[in-house]
């Protein structure tokens, strides 16, 4: 074959071409290097790897304690190598760690990759695996406190509701208890009964998460916040003059139990959650803005909470009428919250408008109580500015000092919160809100209380929160 | 014991996949022959122990004595390839011939693993090709008339592409089989091979710009008709390898350009124009918003490399079967849970070695027709490979190529082994041509 014309420059091309790939190939490497070491033991923590069924097969499932220590699920291995799950405090955790024998709900869904993972030293794996023993799946440390949860859950009694608190600082979930619940233990055999149980029953629904409830007074923070961005400092100079029932066109709005509250400058309207007075503030409020505000504030939207949730509503549009502003504003009408949500605002108020993610995982140990994972708060956003906060706290602080929640008044620590008694059906009992925090100056911890058809927030709710505040910050 | 074979068996096999790819690097800074040879030698050494290991821990789990005598099969096929193609080309690259060696050796490996008898049948094809295409380097070294009617590449081509693109049958939304009398083929790969020997007959013939556009309109239209027929890896593929070897054979930026612009217009009109490009690249931008359909196959894809991790979980302890179309284009994603993450990227350097060895002899070759042919085919090889690993590993959005030589296809695993030994063809005509060179100056300088 003849030789053709040579090319000087064609060499050079093919080798730079050449290096080229070789650079885009040590890339590609390094990118599947990165995420073998670094990325994949969050990638396959997913529900839909079906691997994770796998492992169970090889590790006996892991404990879930609380911050304390304290057992809270195991799994019990007799002789003839039968595992049962047992779940030693009952009904008292049955929402927030779940069950893991009908599916998996709860910490038992959430943390079931690390449940199911054992980090035992090689050599007892060796040993495990030559023996073909199984290994024993690491221990999941949650961020529950075990003393506030049994508190909440003895002080909600026989009452429907929940009780949810975590640190406005950190983002810890300390307590969750929903009421009825349900025992763990036998949820496989009380199945059938469990799912077709009536529907206000619903023992397997974690209230806490997942209950919407309309917020009542709890609302009047929002109408509050919006009221004094509008009214930059001229709020304070507001002035309401309440005789128990407003009269606005053919619309009338009563206080709780008709109560004439007087003369009300903004601070104590909203400490006698004077819903006349709140009306009236209402209707001078750019509906547009108060909207957005309750969406700043994760209305309609997806929460940062990894049980599962449902989203809050809100849905007074620019063109209301009177009748629902006037609902709107005081917490009534189609607004509707979820208690876990309505803690996440309060907790954003204690924490400077920083609202940190909550979690309820703390650290997972494997069985010899080496820390094998750790997990660190982090923040989810900013939902107001810092001055704003402040000043709802200075709100909320006179709710306690000389308004309706005057049940948390106490010289230990300085409380701050708001009562709710939101109505949901005409002639039934309120629902009793209270959320809040303590201590007002450097919060330590949220919480928020909802007890159903039980009367007003003053009265009902605020004891509850009380218990776990002294339980928390009284030595 | 079978657990303490299989958990021994695990190491060691990535320890020789690693002793592999060492050597396979390591032999470009050898400048002396024999320790190039030694090198060779151990490279077999190590892939005939692995080959070992893997099969006794198949024949351990499965107890299948079929299986025992299919590895049987297997290192006789081995054994012979490899002496008689030495025996025939005593010049032949024995980097080349033990990269496909090992290539290979995994697949069937891993086949066997997620699929007996499909391994069998991919045998079966691998070992048939191999015979089929032993003369081409012979027919390399010994018809030079090969540049000279550079139509006879193209019209085959373009008849065959749109006999697909008509009538051929569907598979995961694109067209890419022919099947006639009961027996399927996929003609872009051979497609592949007369397209390259095209566009380099016309460069060898001029670089003027009245015959680069003939030929460009030409090739345009090979890469329209796959995405006709929504194979779009394939057009990929065709027109990256197109651009280059324009790119080299005029060495002209202004083309370069132009070709790059007009790609990326392309793929932005398929991006509008065709939802199965729109998804695919959805499950690359975020698979786990939709796991359940869109991102579902990627995500299996990274359980599978995820809970593999660097050590990999060890053969049939895994679920790759979990993966959609696993045995063809997501075999990485097996081969990394199942023989370690350290495995998988000892395959992506060996892949890279190959293309390395394309680019050496293209440097070494003289005539533009051979440099172009050993480019184009190099260029096409390499582009396969990171389509396939990159979409598996989610660095780029999947594209349903095949890794040649691992992946499961007759018609992937012959085409491959034309272009390995066309490329080994020219190599032994160079080395031919050097002996020849050094006869001459050993005969002048004894004078």
């Amino acid at each position: 074959m003849k030789k053709g014309k040579p090319n000087p420059k064609a060499n050079r091309n093919i080798l730079w071409f050449a290096y080229g790939v070789v650079g885009v190939f040590l890339c590609m490497s390094l990118y599947f290097a990165h995420f073998i070491f670094a990325e994949s033991e969050d990638t396959i923590n997913n529900p839909y790897n079906a691997r994770i069924n796998g492992m169970e097969k090889r590790v006996v499932r892991g404990k879930i304690l609380a911050d304390d220590g304290t057992v809270l699920a195991e799994t019990l291995v007799s002789e003839d190598g039968t595992e049962t799950r047992s779940y030693p405090k009952g009904q008292q955790y049955a929402h927030v760690v779940g069950y893991s024998t009908m599916g998996k709900t709860g910490m038992e869904s959430l943390a079931n990759f690390y449940l199911v993972n054992s980090h035992v030293n090689l050599m007892e794996k060796v040993v495990n695996e030559l023996s073909e023993q199984k290994n024993i799946g690491d221990n999941v440390v949650t961020t529950l406190n075990n003393e506030l949860q049994t508190i909440a859950y003895e002080a909600l009694g026989d009452r429907r509701g929940a009780v949810v608190a975590m640190e406005p600082d950190t983002g810890k979930v300390l307590a969750m208890v929903s009421k009825p619940a349900f025992d763990p233990n036998v949820v496989a055999a009380q199945w059938e009964e469990l799912v077709s149980g009536d529907g206000s029953e619903a023992l397997l629904l974690n209230r806490a998460t997942q209950g919407l409830y309309p917020p009542g007074s709890t609302f009047k923070i929002i109408t509050a916040l919006e009221y004094m961005r509008e009214n930059q400092g001229t709020y304070p100079g507001y002035n309401f003059s309440c005789d128990g029932i407003y009269e606005y066109e053919s619309y009338k709005i009563q206080c709780y139990h008709k109560t004439a509250h007087g003369d009300q400058d903004f601070g104590l309207a909203f400490a006698n959650s004077c819903n006349g007075a709140f009306a009236s503030l209402g209707l001078s409020l750019n509906l547009k803005e108060l909207k957005s505000l309750s969406e700043q504030l994760l209305f309609n939207r997806e929460l940062p909470v990894s049980l599962p949730y449902n989203k809050s509503i809100y849905q007074m549009g620019e063109n209301a009428d009177t009748w629902e502003i006037f609902q709107t504003v005081i917490g009534q009408g189609g607004t509707l919250v979820t208690p876990m949500h309505n803690l996440l605002v309060m907790s954003a108020i204690a924490n400077g408008g920083i609202l940190m993610t909550p979690y309820f995982i703390d650290h997972v140990e494997n069985t010899g109580g080496q820390t094998v994972k750790k997990f660190m708060p982090s923040v989810c956003g900013e939902l107001m500015v810092a001055n704003e906060s402040a000043a709802l706290t200075a709100l909320l602080k006179q709710v306690v000092a000389e308004g309706t929640g005057s049940a948390l008044l106490t010289d230990a620590y300085t409380a701050a919160g708001k009562t709710g008694s939101a109505e949901f059906e005409t002639g039934r009992e309120t629902h009793a809100w209270f959320v809040g925090f303590a201590p007002a100056e450097n919060p330590k911890i949220a919480v928020c209380v909802i007890v159903e058809e039980s009367g007003s927030g003053g009265k009902t709710a605020a004891p509850i929160a009380r218990k776990l505040f002294d339980a928390w910050l009284t030595p | 014991m079978t657990t303490l074979i299989a958990g021994i068996s695990r190491y060691l096999m990535i320890l020789l996949i690693a002793l592999y790819t060492y050597y396979n690097f390591r032999f470009f800074s050898m400048k002396d022959e024999e320790g190039r040879n030694r090198a060779c030698g151990r490279q077999l050494v190590c892939m005939f122990m692995l080959h070992f290991l893997a099969n006794l821990v198949i024949v351990l789990n499965t107890g299948s004595e079929t299986l025992m005598l299919f590895y049987g099969i297997q290192v006789v096929f081995f054994l012979c390839y490899l002496f008689l193609y030495r025996f025939f080309y005593k010049n032949a690259s024995r980097l080349l011939l033990n990269n496909a060696c090992m290539l290979l050796c995994t697949s069937f490996i891993i086949l066997t693993r997620l699929n007996p008898e499909r391994a069998m049948r991919q045998f079966a094809i691998v070992a048939l090709s191999t015979v089929a295409a032993f003369i081409i380097p012979f027919i390399i070294d010994r018809i030079w008339q090969l540049a000279r009617f550079p139509w006879l590449y193209a019209i085959p081509g373009i008849v065959l592409l749109l006999a697909v693109c008509t009538a051929g049958t569907t598979s995961y939304g694109a067209k890419l089989f022919l099947t006639i009398a009961g027996i399927s083929l996929q003609p872009s790969e051979f497609v592949k091979i007369s397209f390259v020997f095209f566009a380099a007959a016309m460069f060898y013939r001029s670089t003027e710009f009245k015959n680069v556009a003939v030929t460009t309109v030409v090739a345009a239209a090979h890469v329209l008709i796959l995405a006709l027929s929504k194979d779009l890896g394939s057009a990929l593929i065709y027109f990256v390898s197109y651009l280059m070897m324009l790119f080299v054979a005029t060495s002209s930026w202004v083309y370069l350009g132009l070709g790059t612009g007009s790609g990326v217009l392309a793929s932005t009109i398929s991006y509008k124009l065709f939802a199965h490009v729109r998804r695919r690249v959805e499950a690359w931008r975020d698979p786990w918003s939709d796991v359940a359909d869109k991102g579902y196959q990627v995500a299996q894809a990274l359980f599978a490399v995820g809970c593999g991790g660097w050590f990999g979980t060890g053969l049939y302890q895994g679920m790759p079967d979990k993966i959609p179309v696993v045995d063809m284009d997501f075999i990485f994603a097996a081969i990394s849970e199942e023989l370690g993450g350290i495995y998988a990227l000892c395959i992506l350097f060996i892949c890279l070695g190959c293309f390395l060895q394309f680019m050496l002899i293209a440097v070494k070759m003289q005539a533009m027709f051979y440099k172009l042919i050993a480019f184009g085919l190099g260029t096409m090889y390499i582009t396969q490979v990171f389509l396939t690993i990159g979409g598996v590993t989610k660095f780029i959005p999947s594209t349903g190529v095949t890794l040649p030589f691992v992946s499961y296809g007759g018609s992937s695993a012959l085409s491959t082994l034309l272009v390995f030994n066309i490329i080994q063809g020219l190599y032994i005509l160079k080395r031919g041509e050097e002996e020849e060179d050094e006869k001459g100056e050993a005969q002048s300088e004894g004078q």
